[in-house]
C-alpha cells in the first residue's frame, strides 16, 4: 500500500485559453464541468424554494422543481415521472424544472432502473405527490378568498375561483400553502381529464445532451481526482500468479500500481497515461477453473438436453400420454450465444473513501444495492456513504451489477485518494456479466384436427438460472405441458441483459409456435388466437397473463399490418407478454438479389396508459431495433476462457442502414401504466425469423441469424 | 511531454501532453471539454466525432501531434447557444434516449450538411452509418438530419 500526495490541482497540465484576444488564466474545473455534476443541494434550487414532499418543491416565483429519483439510462424516466406529478398538480410544464435526486432512502423507495418496474411501482405515489400539493394550494387560496375549496379549480399553475374569475398563481400561494396540514386523502384525476399525460413531451435533458454538457459518469470530475484503469484476467477461469509493474510505474503520469483480488489497477493523472502504462504491465496468470470455449458449450448443451432428469418448473396433465396418442409431433431446438451489453458509455465509477465517509458517483441502475455492497465491503455505515447518480449512457442490465462500483471503492480505500475507474471498450466487452447462452428443446403434440394437445420445453442454460418462464404463454392453453430447466455452472460471468431470459426465449417460443402452426396447417395468427380461446374457456392450470390484452395486441398488429392480405412481401408474426406489458409484431421480409431483407416491422403495444408519447414511441422502436440487431448480428464467443470479440470491429451491432421502417401502435385502454423499457424487444426475433421462413422456406433456429448457414448461403 | 497550441471552438488552448495522446483525451482530460465522448477508441462508433477544418473526424485515433493549426470544432463550439440547425432539429425530433452517442451523431450530421446541404435519404444513411447508437434511435436521427437540412440556409 502506498500513500499519495494529494494533488490540489491538476499540476500535470498547463492550460491557457484565450477568448477574444484576452488571456484567460486559471481555467477551472469548478467553473465548467464540475459545477454541473454537484449533488443537488437545496441552495441550488430556485430562490426560497419550499419543499412540499419528496418529489416536489415550489418557489414564490412559480418554478416547480420536481425530483426524479430513478436512474435515467434512456428509458426517459426523468421526463415521464415528473409529467405524472405535474399532471396531478396541474402545473405549467414550462415552469417545471426537473432535478435528478441523489440516492436517498429516506425520501424515496425503489431507486432502481430495471425490469421495467419503475412506472407500475411509482404511478400512484407520483400522482399523490402532485395531487397533495395541489390540494394544499387550493386550501391556501380558499383561506385567502374566504371561499370553499369546492368553488375552486386549478389550471396551468393557477388556482381559479370560478364564480369571480379571480386567480392566484402557485408561486403566490406557495408560502401559505406550505403551512396547510398535509391532506391524507386526496382525489386523483379521472384518466379522461389528463392534459399532459399521453402527450408528446420532449426530453428534459435535450438541451444539455445536444450541447455536450457533462451529464454522464464518464464526464464526472472532482478536484484532485486520479484516473485508473484495471487490468482484469484475460481468460475466465484464471487468477493472478505474479505481477511485474516496474515498467508501468516508470511511465509518465503514473502515480501507483496496486493489485487487489484479481485486479491490477494502474493509477495516474490522465486516462491516456494510465491506458498506455497498463499495456506494459507484466502479469502472469494461472488456471483457477475451467477454461471454456464456445465449442465446449455446444457439447455441454447436448449433454444437458439428453439428461433424463431436470428441474420441473411446471407440469400440467399427462404429457407422456398426449405424445403417445399424437397424430403428429413437432420437435425443434433453438440456441443463442452469449451477448455483451455494450452500453455506449463504458463502465466507470468515481469513489472517494475517507476515514469519515465515502463519496460515490457514477452510472448505476441500482444505487441502493451498490451502496449497501460498498458499505459491507468497507465495513462502514451505509448512512456515511453518499451516492450521486449521473445520467447513464445506456444500461441494458449491465449496470444492475455493482462489480465496477465495488472495484472503484476498494481501489480508493487502498490508495486513499479520490479516483475514477474507467473501463475501455475492450475492458467493457471482455469483463463479463454477459447475457447467458441458452439452448431450448421444444416438442409439441398435435391431434388429428391440428390442436396442440401436448407441449414440452426444456431450457438448458450456462449460468442462466431458470432459462424458462414457465407461466408464460402458451402455458394455460395446453392441457398437457411440461416445462423444465437445467443449468451448467461456468466460470464465465453472466447477468441480466435487457428483458432477461425473454430476450431469447420469446424468439425461440414464437418461432417454434410458427413451426407447430405450419405442421397443423393453420394460419399463425389464428393458431395463437385459438390457443388463447382455449386458455379462456378451459384453462389448463393457472393463467398468468391477461388473455384479452394479449388478444388485443394480436388483433391490432394484424390489422395495422394488413396481415395475410399483402402480395409480394412475406410476413412473420410474434406476440409476447413480458415485464407486465403486451407487444405483438409483424415483420415483413422481401427478397433482394435472392437474399431476405427485413423491410418493415409493425409493433402493437399494450402498456396501459401511455405517459409520454414521444418517449413511449421511441422505447418501442428502440426495443425493436435492439431485438433485431442482436438477433441478426451480435455474437460473443470464447476460446479457452478468452472472449474473442473485444470491440465493435468484431462484435457487430446494428447500424443505420440495417434498420427497417418501424411502425408503432398503442392500445388505448386507460389501464394503469406498465413499463416499456423491455417488452418491445422480445417479440422481434421471432417475427423476423417467421417472415424469413415465409420468404425462403428456411427456418432459422439459432442466433445470430447472419452467421447461420441458412442466410450465409442464401 | 510537449506543449501544443490548439485552435478549438474559436479559441486557442494550450495543453502539455505526450505527442501520441489522442485529441479525444486532450479535450476531455486536459481541456474539460467532455461533450466529445469515448465509445470505442478504435474509430468504430463515432461517439468521439469532432470537426477538423469542417470535416468529421474520429478524435479517438487522432493524435494531438497531428492537429497542427487545424481548426477544431467540438459539440460545445458547434453553436453559441445550442441553436445550430442540427441541434434544433435534434431537440424538435426528440432524438436522444440515453444521449451518449448523440454529440457524435450531431457532429457527423453537421459535417454532412456542411458539404451537402440537401442530402438524399440514401446520402444521410451513408453518412450516418459509421455512428453507432446502442439505444437504436436511428429513425429519429434520419428524421432530424432531414429536418435540419430544411432549416439550413
Ligand atoms: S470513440 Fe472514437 S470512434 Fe468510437
Ligand atoms: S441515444 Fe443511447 S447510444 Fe444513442
Amino acid at each position: 500500500m502506498s500513500t499519495l500526495p494529494k494533488p490540489s490541482r491538476r499540476d500535470f497540465m498547463k492550460l491557457a485559453a484565450t477568448a477574444g484576444g484576452g488571456l484567460m488564466l486559471g481555467f477551472s474545473w469548478t467553473s465548467t464541468s464540475a459545477s454541473a455534476m454537484k449533488v443537488v443541494k437545496d441552495s441550488s434550487l430556485a430562490g426560497g424554494s419550499i419543499e412540499f414532499n419528496s418529489f416536489l418543491s415550489l418557489s414564490p416565483d412559480g418554478i416547480v422543481t420536481i425530483f426524479s429519483p430513478n436512474p435515467e439510462l434512456g428509458q426517459n424516466i426523468k421526463t415521464s415521472f415528473p409529467m405524472i406529478v405535474a399532471e396531478e398538480l396541474d402545473a405549467d410544464w414550462t415552469k417545471v424544472k426537473v432535478v435528478q435526486a441523489p440516492l436517498d432512502t429516506k425520501k424515496f423507495d425503489r431507486q432502481v432502473t430495471g425490469g421495467s418496474g419503475a412506472v407500475p411501482h411509482s404511478w400512484e405515489r407520483l400522482r399523490k405527490a402532485g395531487a397533495t400539493a395541489r390540494q394544499m394550494l387550493m386550501e391556501a387560496a380558499a383561506k385567502k378568498w374566504k371561499v370553499s375549496t369546492s368553488t375552486l379549480i386549478t389550471e396551468n399553475g393557477m388556482v381559479v375561483h370560478q364564480a369571480t374569475g379571480r386567480k392566484l398563481s402557485y408561486g403566490e400561494l406557495a408560502t401559505e400553502a406550505a403551512k396547510v396540514p398535509v391532506p391524507t386523502d386526496v382525489k386523483l384525476k379521472d384518466v379522461k381529464d389528463f392534459k399532459l399525460i399521453g402527450k408528446v413531451v420532449r426530453n428534459v435533458d435535450n438541451k444539455e445532451m445536444i450541447t455536450g454538457k457533462p451529464l454522464y459518469g464518464m464526464d464526472f470530475y472532482k478536484e484532485g481526482m486520479l484516473f485508473a484503469m484495471i487490468q482484469r484476467p484475460e481468460a475466465f477461469g484464471t487468477k493472478i500468479k505474479s505481477v511485474d509493474a516496474a515498467a508501468a510505474k516508470a511511465m509518465p503520469g503514473i502515480v501507483d500500481v496496486v493489485t487487489f483480488k484479481n485486479n491490477v489497477a494502474v493509477v495516474g493523472k490522465s486516462t491516456w497515461q494510465v491506458n498506455k502504462a497498463r499495456k506494459v504491465l507484466k502479469i502472469q496468470y494461472e488456471k483457477d477453473g475451467d477454461l471454456e470455449s464456445s465449442s465446449d458449450h455446444d457439447r455441454i448443451f447436448k449433454t444437458l438436453l439428453a439428461k433424463p432428469e431436470a428441474t420441473v418448473r411446471r407440469k400440467e396433465g399427462d404429457v407422456d400420454a398426449a405424445f403417445k396418442k399424437a397424430a403428429k409431433v413437432v420437435k425443434s431446438e433453438y440456441q443463442c450465444p452469449f451477448l455483451s451489453h455494450s452500453p455506449m458509455e463504458p463502465m466507470n465509477f468515481f469513489a472517494h473513501v475517507r476515514p469519515d465517509g465515502v463519496e460515490l458517483a457514477g452510472p448505476t441502475q441500482t444505487p441502493e444495492m451498490a451502496r449497501g455492497m460498498v458499505a459491507k465491503m468497507l465495513n462502514i455505515d451505509p448512512e456515511k456513504i453518499t451516492l450521486e447518480l449521473t445520467r447513464l449512457g445506456g444500461g441494458f442490465g449491465r449496470r444492475l451489477s455493482a462489480d465496477y462500483v465495488l472495484e472503484a471503492a476498494e481501489l480508493s480505500s487502498i490508495i486513499k485518494a479520490p479516483v475514477k475507474v474507467i473501463w475501455t471498450r475492450e475492458d467493457d466487452m471482455t469483463g463479463g456479466t454477459y447475457r447467458p447462452a441458452v439452448r431450448y428443446r421444444f416438442e409439441a403434440a398435435l391431434d388429428t384436427q391440428g390442436n396442440m394437445i401436448g407441449y414440452k420445453l426444456r431450457g438448458a442454460g450456462i449460468n442462466a438460472g431458470n432459462p424458462t418462464r414457465e407461466d408464460n404463454f402458451p402455458s394455460g392453453a395446453v392441457d398437457n405441458l411440461l416445462i423444465e430447466s437445467i443449468e451448467h455452472k461456468s466460470t464465465i460471468t453472466t447477468g441480466p441483459w435487457r428483458a432477461p431470459i425473454t430476450n431469447f426465449l420469446a424468439f425461440a417460443e414464437q418461432a417454434f409456435l410458427d413451426e407447430v402452426a405450419e405442421a397443423a396447417k393453420k394460419d399463425p395468427v389464428q393458431f395463437r388466437l385459438a390457443l388463447l380461446d382455449k386458455a379462456k374457456k378451459s384453462p389448463a392450470g393457472p393463467v398468468r397473463y391477461d388473455i384479452d390484452r394479449m388478444r388485443g395486441v394480436i388483433e391490432l398488429a394484424a390489422e395495422k399490418s394488413g396481415w395475410g392480405k399483402k402480395k409480394g412481401v412475406a410476413q412473420g408474426f410474434s406476440v409476447y407478454f413480458s415485464h407486465r406489458s403486451y407487444v405483438a409484431q409483424v415483420a415483413e421480409v422481401k427478397l433482394k438479389n435472392n437474399k431476405p431483407v427485413v423491410d418493415k416491422i409493425y409493433a402493437a403495444a399494450d402498456c396501459g396508459i401511455v405517459i409520454n408519447l414521444s418517449g413511449a414511441y421511441q422505447q418501442v422502436r428502440g426495443g425493436v431495433v435492439d431485438g433485431l440487431g442482436h438477433a441478426m448480428y451480435s455474437n460473443m464467443t470464447f476460446k479457452d476462457g478468452v472472449p474473442e470479440q473485444k470491440n465493435f470491429n468484431s462484435y457487430r451491432l446494428i447500424r443505420m442502414k440495417e434498420v427497417p421502417e418501424i411502425d408503432v401502435h398503442f392500445v388505448n385502454n386507460g389501464i394503469d401504466p406498465t413499463g416499456l423499457g423491455e417488452p418491445a424487444l422480445p417479440p422481434t426475433g421471432g417475427a423476423v425469423a417467421n417472415a424469413i421462413f415465409k420468404a425462403t422456406g428456411k427456418r432459422l433456429r439459432n442466433q445470430p441469424f447472419m452467421e447461420q448457414a441458412e442466410l450465409k448461403n442464401a | 511531454m510537449a506543449t501544443y497550441k490548439l485552435q478549438i471552438n474559436g479559441r486557442t488552448y494550450e495543453a502539455d501532453v505526450e505527442p501520441d495522446t489522442p485529441l479525444l483525451w486532450v479535450l476531455r482530460d486536459n481541456l474539460g471539454l467532455v461533450g466529445t465522448k469515448f465509445g470505442c477508441g478504435i474509430a468504430q462508433c463515432g461517439a468521439c466525432t469532432v470537426h477538423v477544418n469542417g470535416n468529421a473526424m474520429r478524435s479517438c485515433v487522432y493524435p494531438v501531434s497531428a492537429v497542427g493549426n487545424s481548426k477544431i470544432t467540438t459539440i460545445e463550439g458547434l453553436s453559441a447557444d445550442g441553436d445550430h440547425p442540427v441541434q434544433l432539429a435534434w431537440d424538435e425530433v426528440d432524438v436522444a434516449q440515453c444521449g451518449y452517442c448523440q454529440a457524435g451523431q450531431i457532429m457527423t450530421a453537421s459535417a454532412l450538411l456542411n458539404r451537402n446541404p440537401k442530402p438524399s435519404a440514401e446520402e444521410i444513411d451513408n453518412a450516418m452509418h459509421g455512428n453507432i447508437c446502442r439505444c437504436g434511435t436511428y429513425h429519429r436521427i434520419r428524421e432530424a438530419v432531414a429536418l435540419a437540412a430544411t432549416k439550413t440556409k
